[in-house]
């Protein structure tokens, strides 16, 4: 069990001295995506920061040289929506694992209370807290076992805003680079914001709440419940001798603690209605999902609310009886989904990309060529994936550009990173180096984790 | 000042759409009798009825020779244009709406439009004892869903009674009993009765607390709110006259009940649905002043619906209930006019009179008949063009307004339909044929 980390750290980090000493990469075309491309550059990284970027950087006496000749430096992606880093999001190992990889022995990370404790008696009401886990923190999950970390780098990826997703209130997301030693080195900012999801009890019989309305409902009033707590709160601190104190509610706790709060926005009418209910409920709102963005554009520049895109375009179900063709509604949405990234930028629309599950390269660019077919630039498609994400969870500061201070994350390419024929040469997190190898596409084509789509309201009448 | 007036009234009508005026037609106003004329459109308004209308020079001309006018319908009791109609899981949902799930793209809305409707009372279902808040909306199909919001219009909130709330024949559809049935209180008539006075003496009670922090805060003292209750603040506004119940039932017994603890309680059913019972409460009924919405010929569908008759809605009018007929139904919804019809063959009603129970009557249940309701001067310009009398089985809708706006036109309808195919097909063959090139090795999982 103690063989394969040790075997991970000699493939990765020992070519470079652990990663202490600076690294120059000197000759190399650099595309910052906070400033203009420079066409012969340096970076140079020391201590897992970018030191210095630019076309006359001096290079430490010290430092250990790649040649870029021939190759181009981006910034690290980011996948803005996300489970990777946290295993047990991870699709169950078939067989001999996917790509023939060594079966890992995972140490059981500790599940969120929603998935280990025992069936609750159906919830009554919003008092019971129904499907709700505001106070998991994905930072507290996240392992470096992960298997699909290998998988993600070799796809440019070094970072994702990993989320618990299951339940209404499904916890607090993460900031996590995707290769490290210990789950704390991974961890770049552990407070993400909250990962709310649509999620019903089912049909009749399941408890509160069982429909769309009755989770808005719900949602509205946990969020009253908390401005509340926090008055009651500071009311008690403020008068401790004579009042009775306030209960005390990890749900509304873990709501308080999330700076912003994602919503699931599928369709056109999602965007509306959710915006709304952020602007009465004066939530810092983030939609993601957005297969309708491309006809939603004008809501979400009017409420200047940022969105996660979701890659993973619908698709019809291939397991649908082909005599029943769908309706034009549908058809439509389908056809124009992958125009939604250019629909936002083209209306000034502060937007990033997701992976939605996605963690091969080859899958990774298939969908983004749909975009690029609609309209998307690759420079506009790499703002998206990594200097908007940042902005939009606030850590512009130090993440998702090539700039001297910032956390040294870097794809390095023979080609453009977007191309199918470009090979990624290195991946750099935090300073250390990887190479990734691609997997093989796995054999029998199994599906692939459980991405972050929203789920499609429940239309039950009675 | 007048200057000024005019000049505003000028601006408007240079931004608004051209009136329209709609020539030779039959024109059934409900309220003001049947003329052969014109109407003319003006700012969304009815601007004038009369036999001969100049037409204003920019005015568009709608020639309706040979066809009927007639107010745009309204059902009191729709559950179209919603995403989610039944939060099951509880006796008492107050704390949902259908505000917050009003779905424009519903198809529904324009099958609707198509049968001559303009306005719907959107209903929460009758899964509960007290069900959730409902929501008045114009067919303004292609607008978003705040747009559809009839203005002004009083809120409501849907009860029920009888064998929905209480769950008899096993509405989950599992085994009563089985693992997860949630089994919900109440299962008799006399629990329903008991979760509706057990709501109101919370609310009362919600009520007070909010009252006695108001005076601890008119006396000085620091104190903090009471928690808003997303499920009693419906009720309040129920005891306070700012929300209107509308109560599902059928049995006599059961209405009996209702007015009596509504009186006990000090509020107002604002109308009665479906209410296949009211024949033998009718005076009852109107005694207490609430309306009835109630269905053509609909009957022995269930148990508790054994004992209507097609006469109830006649028989109610007779006895001084306002009374409407409602679709519960997004096909019946589509013909409203033949539910109408009907009430002439069982119970002899006037044409007036039968046009009144989709029309004028619902306006008056939902406290939009100053706008809405009948073709008179001053009123939203909501009609419904015919190709023969509405009361006929035989007539088909031509054109449908909303606020002067057309929303349904039959001919542009049927002059559509081909490119719709054509797209159609075009997007089906270039989803195949992406299907085609996608490797087959690249596992790619169906939306979920």
């Amino acid at each position: 069990m103690k063989r394969l980390p040790v075997w991970l750290l000699l493939g990765s980090a020992l070519a470079f001295g652990d990663g202490a000493g600076p690294v120059a990469i000197r000759n190399a075309r650099v595309v910052p995506v906070s400033g203009p491309m420079i066409d012969r550059g340096t970076v140079v990284l020391r201590n897992g920061l970018i030191e210095a970027v630019g076309a006359d950087a001096a290079i430490p006496p010290d430092a250990w040289i790649i040649e870029g000749a021939g190759l181009t430096v981006y910034p690290g992606l980011i996948d803005a929506l996300s489970t990777f880093g946290i295993p047990e999001a991870a699709p169950p190992a078939n067989g001999a694992g996917r790509g023939g990889a060594a079966p890992q022995a995972t140490p059981p990370a500790p599940a969120t209370p929603a998935a280990t404790a025992p069936a609750n008696p159906p919830a009554r009401g919003p008092e019971d807290r129904p499907m709700t886990t505001s106070w998991v923190r994905a930072a507290d999950l996240v392992r470096p076992s992960d298997r699909r970390l290998n998988s993600v780098r070799a796809a440019g990826f070094t970072t994702a805003v990993t989320f618990p997703l299951r339940g209404i209130f499904a916890g607090q997301g993460a900031i996590v680079n995707l290769g490290g030693e210990t789950a704390g080195q991974m961890i770049v900012a552990d407070n993400a914001g909250q990962y709310v999801t649509f999620a019903t009890s089912g049909a009749f019989g399941g408890g509160f709440p069982n429909s769309l309305m009755g989770v808005v409902a719900y949602v509205r009033q946990v969020y009253l419940d908390a401005e509340h707590y926090q008055l009651a709160k500071q009311f008690y601190a403020a008068h401790s001798r004579g009042t009775p104190r306030p209960d005390y509610d990890r749900a509304l706790e873990g709501v308080l603690d999330s700076p912003r709060v994602l919503l699931p926005a599928r369709r056109r009418i999602d965007v509306d209605r959710l915006l709304r209910l952020a602007d009465e409920l004066r939530l810092k709102a983030v939609l993601y999902g957005l297969p309708e963005g491309y006809r939603s554009a004008d809501l979400l520049k009017k409420a200047d609310a940022a969105a996660l895109v979701n890659l993973r375009w619908p698709e019809r179900n291939r397991e649908a009886d082909p005599d029943e063709p769908d309706p034009l509604q549908v058809l439509r949405v389908r056809d124009q989904a992958p125009s939604t990234p250019a629909m936002l930028v083209r209306n000034g629309v502060k937007f990033a990309l997701y992976s939605g599950g996605i963690d091969r390269r080859a899958d990774l660019l298939r969908a983004l060529k749909r975009a690029f077919d609609a309209g998307l630039t690759p420079d506009e498609a790499l703002r998206a994936m990594t200097l908007s994400p940042a902005e939009i969870y606030g850590v512009a500061d130090r993440l998702g550009s090539i700039e001297k201070g910032k956390i040294a994350n870097l794809v390095v390419t023979k080609g453009d990173l977007f191309q199918d024929q470009t090979e990624v040469k290195y991946v750099f997190i935090d300073g250390i180096k990887f190479e990734p190898v691609e997997e093989p596409a796995p054999a029998g084509a199994t599906p692939e984790a459980g991405p972050p789509v929203p789920s499609s309201p429940q239309g039950g009448r009675e | 000042m007048k200057p000024v007036l005019l000049s505003c009234v000028f601006a408007a009508s240079v931004l608004a759409a051209p009136p329209i005026l709609i020539q030779n037609a039959t024109i059934l106003t409900v309220t003001k009798g049947t003329l052969n004329g014109s109407i003319l459109i003006r700012d969304g308004k009815i601007a004038e009825v009369a036999e001969k209308i100049t037409a204003p020079p920019d005015a568009r001309i709608v020639d309706a020779t040979g066809q009927f006018v007639m107010p745009g319908i309204i059902d009191c009791h729709s559950h179209i244009a919603a995403d989610s109609i039944n939060e099951g899981s509880v006796s008492v949902s107050a704390m949902v709406g259908i505000e917050d799930v009003l779905n424009p793209d519903d198809i529904a809305i324009y099958r609707a439009l198509a049968g001559g409707v303009t306005t719907a009372n959107i209903l929460h279902g009758s899964a509960n004892a007290i069900g959730g808040k409902c929501t008045v909306v114009k067919l303004r199909w292609g607008k978003d869903a705040h747009e559809m919001i009839f203005e002004g219009a009083m809120p409501g909130i849907k009860f029920a009674l009888g064998e929905n709330p209480k769950r008899a024949g096993n509405p989950s559809g599992q085994r009563v009993g089985a693992a997860n049935v949630n089994l919900r209180y109440p299962a008799t008539r006399m629990g329903v009765e008991d979760v509706i006075r057990e709501a109101f003496t919370e609310a009362k009670a919600y009520q007070q607390s909010w009252k006695d922090y108001n005076d601890k805060l008119a006396r000085g003292e620091q104190a903090i709110p009471p928690r808003r209750d997303l499920k009693l603040e419906p009720l309040a506004e129920v005891l306070e006259g700012k929300r209107f119940v509308h109560a599902h039932c059928y049995r006599a017994d059961e209405i009996l009940m209702l007015l009596r603890v509504a009186d006990e309680f000090g509020f107002k059913i604002r109308t009665l649905q479906h209410v296949l019972e009211g024949y033998k409460v009718a005076k009852e009924i109107a005694e207490h002043g609430a309306g009835a919405s109630t269905f053509s010929d609909w009957w022995s569908y269930k148990l508790e619906a054994f004992d209507a008759i097609p006469y109830n809605a006649a028989v109610m009018m007779r006895k001084g209930v306002l009374v409407s007929l409602n679709s519960d139904s997004d096909e019946l919804i589509r013909h409203l006019n033949d539910e109408a019809a009907k009430t002439m063959k069982y119970g002899g009603l006037s044409e007036t009179e039968a046009l009144s129970l989709i029309t004028i009557n619902p306006a008056k249940q939902l406290a939009i008949d100053n706008r809405v309701g009948s073709i008179e001067v001053g009123k939203d310009a909501d009609l419904a063009i015919f190709d023969k009398h509405p009361l006929s089985n035989f007539a088909k809708v031509e054109k449908v307004y909303i606020d002067g706006e057309l929303y349904f036109g039959r001919n542009s309808d049927l002059a559509e339909r081909p490119a719709h195919e054509t797209e159609k097909k075009k997007l089906l063959d270039k989803e195949k044929e992406q299907q085609r090139r996608t490797p087959a090795g690249a596992a790619r999982r169906p939306a979920a």
